[in-house]
C-alpha cells in the first residue's frame, strides 16, 4: 500500500449544501471516494491510500487535472483505491463532486 | 461524531423497477429498496471505522468495512437494514463488519416492533480475520435468535454477486424468511472449495449450470429453502420484503419442531437424488431440465403451485 | 484425547453415550444428580445433513425428557463438502442445529461445548460456537480454515502466514487464539479431574447473555467488536 496527500487551491467553492458524499467500492480496478465539505472555500485536499505502488506521478497529474477542471473548493477527498485505472479515478472524483453539489444534508 | 449519515434522495422515480439488484452497490440497493430519502446510516463511512486487520496483509480498507447498516422506512413503516457490499473482500465478515450487524440485532431485540432486513452478499468469513469473522457470525446467529424469540421479524434478501456462502448461509438459515432471485446462491462450501477438497468429479466448479442448479435461487425456492422468488430488480426485492414481513411471526418451539420435520422430510424425499433436476422431477415438474431457462414470472407461478416454503417452520 | 477418554474423564460415575459413525448421543448422570444430554461429533467426522438432523433431533427430544444441561462434545472435521449436502440445503440443517442449541440454552437447559479434538468452519459454528460456554481441552485443534488452504486463497506462502500469525491471534488456527478472541471461555487443566472442572463450571455458569465480544476485548484479541456493536445498538435505539 502507498499513501499520498495533495493540497490544492481552487478557484471557487464547490456548489450545493451537502456536507458529505460517498461513491464507489474498494475492489480490484475500483476505488471509493469519500468527500467532505470541511475546508475553507478555496482549499482542496486529496488523501489517497492505494494498493498499486509506484504511481505517485500519475496520482499527482490526475488529481491536479481534476481540481483545475471542477474547482472543488472546500472539499476534502479521501480515497481508498484497489488499483483503479486513471480514467476510473477521474470518473469517481467527478461523481463525488456531482453528489456533494446536490442539495440536501 | 456519532450523528447518523443521512442519505439524500438521489434517484428519479421508478428507478427501482429497472435497476438490477445483482449489479447495484449495497448503498444503491438500500437507497432504492427503502422509501425515498428515508435511510439514516449508523457508523457511516465518514466515521472511518475500518478493519484493523487488513494492514497486516497490505490490503486496502473500505471506510464502512463493507457493510451499510441503519434505519429507514418501507411503505411508511420503520425497518432496520443491513446491506453487505459483495465486491469488497467478497462481502466477507470481518470484526468490524460483523459487529455492525450484531449491534443492529441487539437493538432490534430491545425495540421488538422494528423488523430487520438483511441484504446478504457474502462469501462467508474474511480469511484475513478468520477467527474474528467466525466469531462474529456465531454472535450474529445468537443475537438474531434472541431477537426473533422476542418477536422481531428478520427477513433476508439474497441476490448479490457473492451470493450467500459460508457462515452467511448459516445466518440466512436463522432468518424468519428469505427472498431469492435467479443470480442468488445459498450454500455453505463454495464450488471451488468442494472441487479442491473432493475433486472435479464431485463438483466441477467451472460448470456454471451445475453451480446454479445446486445452489442457485431457483433450486432454493423449489426446495422451500427460500420462501419467495423475485426477478432481479430492486423493486422485486422490495415487494418480496413487504410480502414476507406481512407473513412471518415470532419464533417459538413449534417452529423449531416443525423445521425438524420439514428438513427430515426433505432428506427422506430427496436424499438419494443425484442432481437438482431429479429433485424437481420428483416434485412433479414436467420438463424439469427447462427450469433454469424459465422466465421469472412463469417460474414463480410454478414454484407457488408446488408450494414449498418454510412457513412456520424456520 | 479419544472420545472414550473424554467420556470416562467427564463421567466417572458412568454414562450411556454411544458413538454411531461419528454421531455421539446419550446421557450421563452428573455429580449434582442431573441427567445431562450428551451429543457431539467424534473421530473428525464431517458434519453433513445426515449428522446434523440427528443431532438436532436429540436436542429437541431432550426438552420433553427434561434432560439437561446439554453437553456438546466436539472432534469434527469441517462441514461435509459434497454436492449432495449442498444440493439438499446444508446451510439450513446446520442453522437448525445451532438454533436448537440456542433455543435450549435460552429456555431449557444451559449448553456447554467441549472442544477436545478438531473442528472447523461450519461445523464449529453449528456445535461449539452455538453453546453458552465453550470449553477447550488441551490438545484441541480448532480452525476456521487450515493454513495451507488459507495460503492458497490469500496467495501467500505458508511461511509468510506463519510469520504474520506471530503478531496477531485474529486468523490462525489454534485453541489459544480462540481463547484470546473470546470464543473459548476457558481451557481445562488436563492434570486435574475433568469431572471436577465440569462440576465447578456448572456451579458457576454465566447467565445466557452473550458476552463473547466483551471477553475478546478483555483478553486483547478483539479490540473493536464490542465497541462497534455497542455504538450501533446505541444509535439504533435512539434513532427515530
Amino acid at each position: 500500500m502507498e499513501d499520498f496527500s495533495f493540497q490544492h487551491r481552487a478557484r471557487q467553492r464547490a456548489g450545493g449544501t451537502r456536507q458529505t458524499a460517498i461513491i464507489g467500492v474498494v475492489a480490484s480496478g475500483n476505488l471509493e471516494v469519500l468527500v467532505e465539505r470541511v475546508l475553507p472555500d478555496v482549499e482542496c485536499q486529496l488523501e489517497i491510500k492505494t494498493a498499486a505502488v509506484g504511481f505517485g506521478e500519475v496520482w499527482n497529474a490526475v488529481t491536479a487535472d481534476f481540481v483545475a477542471r471542477y474547482s472543488p473548493g472546500g472539499l476534502k477527498f479521501s480515497i481508498n483505491d484497489g488499483g483503479a485505472r486513471p480514467d476510473t479515478v477521474s470518473l469517481r472524483l467527478a461523481q463525488a463532486v456531482r453528489l456533494i453539489e446536490e442539495d440536501g444534508q | 461524531m456519532t450523528a447518523p449519515f443521512k442519505h439524500a434522495a438521489q434517484f428519479p422515480e421508478g428507478r427501482a423497477s429497472t435497476t438490477s439488484f445483482n449489479e447495484a452497490s449495497a448503498r444503491t440497493r438500500v437507497a432504492l429498496l427503502l422509501d425515498a430519502g428515508s435511510f439514516v446510516e449508523f457508523i457511516g463511512p465518514e466515521q472511518r471505522e475500518v478493519s484493523p486487520h487488513l494492514k497486516v496483509f497490505d490490503l486496502p480498507e473500505q471506510f464502512n468495512d463493507g457493510i451499510v447498516v441503519g434505519r429507514g422506512r418501507l411503505d411508511g413503516a420503520p425497518v432496520f437494514v443491513a446491506a453487505q457490499e459483495g465486491r469488497f473482500m467478497g462481502g466477507a465478515f470481518g470484526e468490524v463488519h460483523g459487529a455492525k450487524l450484531i449491534g443492529l440485532l441487539r437493538a432490534a431485540r430491545e425495540m421488538v416492533s422494528i423488523p430487520v432486513l438483511i441484504l446478504f452478499d457474502t462469501g462467508g468469513v474474511r480469511l484475513q480475520e478468520a477467527n474474528a469473522g467466525e466469531l462474529a457470525i456465531a454472535e450474529i446467529m445468537r443475537a438474531m435468535m434472541e431477537a426473533r424469540m422476542a418477536g422481531v421479524k428478520v427477513v433476508g434478501l439474497i441476490g448479490g454477486r457473492s451470493g450467500c456462502y459460508g457462515g452467511g448461509g448459516l445466518i440466512a438459515g436463522c432468518c424468519s424468511a428469505l427472498a431469492v432471485s435467479e443470480p442468488g446462491r445459498i450454500a455453505v462450501s463454495g464450488p471451488e472449495v468442494i472441487e479442491t477438497n473432493r475433486g472435479v468429479e464431485e463438483f466441477d466448479s467451472r460448470d456454471r449450470a451445475l453451480v446454479w442448479r445446486t445452489m442457485g435461487g431457483k433450486n432454493r425456492r423449489l426446495l422451500g429453502a427460500a420462501d419467495v422468488f423475485t426477478d432481479d430488480t430492486i423493486q422485486g426485492f422490495r415487494d418480496a420484503a413487504l410480502e414476507l414481513l406481512g407473513l412471518v411471526g415470532a419464533f417459538d418451539l413449534d417452529k423449531l419442531k416443525a423445521e425438524q420435520v420439514r428438513l427430515a422430510d426433505r432428506l427422506r424425499s430427496f436424499g438419494t437424488c443425484e442432481d437438482a433436476v431429479d429433485i424437481w422431477t420428483a416434485e412433479g415438474v414436467a420438463h424439469a431440465e427447462s427450469i433454469p431457462d424459465l422466465p421469472a414470472d412463469q417460474f414463480i407461478s410454478l414454484a407457488n403451485k408446488i408450494g414449498r416454503t418454510s412457513r412456520d417452520a424456520r | 484425547m479419544t472420545l472414550d477418554d473424554i467420556l470416562t474423564c467427564l463421567f466417572p460415575d458412568g454414562h450411556d453415550v454411544k458413538n454411531d459413525n461419528g454421531v455421539v448421543a446419550g446421557s450421563a448422570t452428573l455429580r449434582s444428580g442431573a441427567e445431562a444430554l450428551v451429543i457431539g461429533v467424534a473421530d473428525k467426522t464431517a458434519l453433513g445433513v445426515d449428522e446434523a438432523i440427528r443431532l438436532s433431533g436429540h436436542v429437541l427430544d431432550s426438552f420433553a425428557q427434561g434432560r439437561g444441561p446439554i453437553l456438546v462434545l466436539v472432534d469434527s472435521d469441517s462441514q461435509r463438502m459434497s454436492k449432495r449436502d449442498e444440493l439438499l440445503g446444508l446451510n439450513e440443517f446446520l442453522a437448525h442445529l445451532a438454533k436448537s442449541l440456542i433455543y435450549a440454552d435460552m429456555h431449557h437447559q444451559p449448553t456447554i461445548g467441549i472442544l477436545y479434538g478438531h473442528s472447523a468452519a461450519g461445523a464449529l459454528l453449528a456445535t461449539g460456537l452455538a453453546t453458552r460456554v465453550l470449553v477447550g481441552v488441551p490438545g484441541a485443534t480448532p480452525a476456521v480454515m487450515d493454513l495451507p488452504s488459507m495460503a492458497k486463497v490469500t496467495k501467500l506462502s505458508m511461511e509468510a502466514l506463519q510469520e504474520k500469525a506471530k503478531s496477531t491471534p485474529v486468523f490462525a488456527p489454534g485453541l489459544s487464539n480462540l481463547v484470546q478472541m473470546g470464543a473459548v471461555h476457558v481451557t481445562w487443566n488436563d492434570a486435574v479431574s475433568l469431572a471436577e472442572q465440569l462440576d465447578a463450571l456448572l456451579a458457576n455458569m454465566p447467565d445466557a447473555h452473550d458476552r463473547r465480544d466483551a471477553l475478546g476485548r478483555e483478553r486483547g484479541g478483539r479490540l473493536k467488536a464490542a465497541e462497534i456493536a455497542e455504538r450501533v445498538r446505541d444509535l439504533a435505539l435512539h434513532s427515530h
